[in-house]
């Protein structure tokens, strides 16, 4: 029974490390391959765990009704709530990528600050969208009636490493494909793409809206994973640095390399958290938390001075053809 | 509305101090620092550490500045406070952004890597002062009330005062001193400044001491202004961006433009949307500098 009950707790931790390789993978199409410098992950996360909780879970109804307030609710199956999640947050990606993707890089990580903290504040303000501050509780279980709850990690763990292997087997064969050669040569030179006659902003703003489709999914997987979302969830640190970490600690360009970094990199978040209950004193409990945030931020300066091209390192990608 | 505009005016003085030194360090080093708003932060708390405990601890005693809610301690609290932020934006540049210089990375990388710079000053925030608020003054708050039916605190003329004061100070120097100029040349345009002889990396370290003295009393003042919490500065990241947007990136005196017209813009919106929704209004302004005139109002490098 024990080594059930911790089986079962590792597929819990793989469960968030695997959603965290979707974000990884998502933030690998626009950073990795294009070069689009996206530092809002936080808002696509939270716009898909969003979406998907209100197409998921049903109007609240009597005595419930007063204290949840959520805008709608569509009571739908859950992978409508994922595909509704990846749609909404790809077409958030089109108005951030038309005023900033002509412009420097820079500008685009400005933008996507931007809407990152702008969907936070409106989750936490306005109450009537979905709940505000308290957020929502009781998102649907996928396949729950399957198993007992204390063996239901096992299932979830299942149906994320699908969304995970799906999505890795498309980006990889987009990527090989003359379609992502484009990406990686705007990446590269926007001049020299251009000049060979690629329509430089639109394959962009392809990039931007799949990647951004991808993190949507993540954020839906989130959601259902946690079976509870607050906007305090999707800080800049938790929604977006820690993805960042995993993409420059596994490999920038590197498929495998980002999803590696990002089971590495949750490791090190969620074995410290261990370590730090256990040595720090409970008067320093509450201040604890952050010598975790420090350590990311440190290995993030570590890693960007002494290996910039991360573990793997980006793959050397011929043509089949040739 | 006249005294939105007043607020406005107040809370732009404070978004002046530290887009200037943002767009100077923009133009120096051609990379968005995203911990310049944690440098912010760490002034504040600074002066905080400095008027609460050091200054006691030394002896030195406190005597009010009537009208003023705090006392002449505050005052001496922003020479070090300054010098020590200043220090250090000038070590992270030694020890991180001066070495991937090195490696001649994208200065995008330089970006990123100011991101993680910023997670490591505001983790040490969190960890020596904890998540609660603190503030830097105890004092009533009386109003005065001044012409054309401005109201605002004796605190927060000090605020504009001050600001202004600081403002002009650079000002000079920019514009006066050979040195001054030689960093505008080289804002302007580095590799034309380097064949002149202007010492780049002396340039570099100097930009970066100002940049960040400056933004450590914009903290300040956003501290006596309201109060001293851990995510003050990273909430000003916006509206600095938006105001060095505005006035054109490189261009220290766009900066004093956009500090203002985001200060204003950002408080008249309280008219119509909640106070804590002054970020998305300096994203809406920025989106709509970007889509209409990216390079700014006065243009830049």
């Amino acid at each position: 029974m024990e080594v059930v009950r911790i089986l079962h707790s590792m597929a819990g931790f793989a469960v968030t490390a695997s959603i965290y390789a979707i974000f990884a993978l998502g933030l690998n199409v626009h950073w990795g391959y294009t070069g689009l410098f996206n530092i809002g992950i936080a808002g696509f996360f939270a716009i898909g765990a969003y979406t998907s909780a209100l197409v998921t879970s049903p109007q609240p109804t009597g005595v419930l009704a007063h204290y949840v307030k959520q805008a709608f609710g569509l009571n739908m199956p859950f992978l409508v709530g994922v595909t509704a999640a990846g749609l909404v947050s790809g077409l958030l990606a089109i108005p951030i990528g038309i005023p900033t993707l002509r412009l420097r890089e820079d500008y685009l990580a400005i933008a996507t600050i931007g809407i990152a903290e702008t969907i936070r504040l409106i989750f936490n303000n306005e109450r009537w969208l979905a709940n505000g501050p308290q957020g929502m509780i009781g998102l649907a279980k996928p396949l729950g009636w399957l198993v007992p709850p204390n063996r239901y990690n096992f299932i979830y763990l299942a149906i994320v490493l699908a969304f995970l292997l799906i999505i890795y087997l498309a980006l990889e064969r987009g990527i090989r494909s003359p379609w992502g050669r484009v990406l990686r040569a705007v990446r590269e030179d926007e001049v020299v793409t251009s000049a060979a006659g690629k329509n430089v902003f639109l394959f962009k703003m392809q990039s931007l809206v799949l990647g951004a489709v991808i993190m949507g999914i993540g954020g839906a997987l989130y959601a259902h994973a946690i079976r509870a979302i607050q906007p305090g969830v999707f800080t800049p640190l938790f929604g977006t640095l820690i993805i960042w970490v995993m993409l420059i600690l596994g490999g920038s360009g590197n498929n495998k390399g980002v999803i590696l970094g990002a089971f590495i990199i949750w490791g090190i978040w969620s074995g410290t958290a261990l370590l730090i209950d256990h040595i720090v004193p409970v008067t320093w409990s509450a201040r604890a938390p952050y010598l975790r945030f420090l350590l990311i931020g440190l290995l993030l300066i570590g890693i960007l001075l002494t290996r910039p091209q991360g573990l793997l390192g980006e793959e050397k990608q011929v043509s089949r053809m040739m | 509305m006249a005294e939105l505009v007043g607020y406005g005016f107040v809370l732009g003085s404070i978004i002046t101090l530290g887009a200037v030194g943002l767009t100077l360090i923009y133009g120096i080093v051609n990379f968005g620092n995203f911990s310049h708003g944690d440098l912010m932060t760490l002034g504040a708390y600074l002066a905080l550490l400095l008027t609460a405990r050091i200054f006691p601890a030394l002896g030195i005693s406190d005597r009010p500045l009537s009208p003023l809610s705090f006392g002449w301690v505050m005052l001496l609290s922003f020479i070090p406070a300054m010098a020590v932020t200043g220090l250090v934006a000038l070590v992270a540049d030694r020890l991180v952004y001066r070495p991937l210089r090195r490696l001649e990375v994208k200065p995008v990388f330089l970006a990123i890597s100011s991101l993680a710079v910023a997670l490591v000053l505001r983790s040490l925030v969190y960890i020596l002062w904890g998540p609660d608020y603190h503030f830097l003054i105890h004092g009533l708050r009386p109003m005065l009330r001044l012409p054309l039916g401005v109201k605002l605190r004796p605190d927060q003329v000090f605020i504009i005062i001050i600001a202004w004061a600081m403002v002009a100070g650079l000002y000079l120097f920019l514009q006066r001193t050979k040195i001054g100029k030689a960093l505008r040349a080289m804002a302007d345009n580095p590799n034309l400044a380097r064949i002149t002889g202007i010492p780049t990396e002396r340039m570099t370290i100097l930009v970066w001491f100002i940049g960040g003295s400056m933004a450590a009393a914009g903290g300040i003042l956003l501290g006596i202004d309201s109060q001293v919490r851990p995510t003050m500065g990273w909430a000003l990241l916006l509206p600095l961006f938006a105001a060095i947007v505005l006035g054109g990136i490189g261009n220290p005196y766009g900066a004093l433009v956009g500090g203002l017209v985001l200060g204003i813009v950002q408080q008249a919106s309280t008219m119509w949307l909640l106070p804590s929704y002054k970020p998305a209004v300096a994203f809406l302004v920025l989106i709509l500098i970007l889509m209409f005139r990216p390079q700014g109002i006065f243009g830049g490098t």
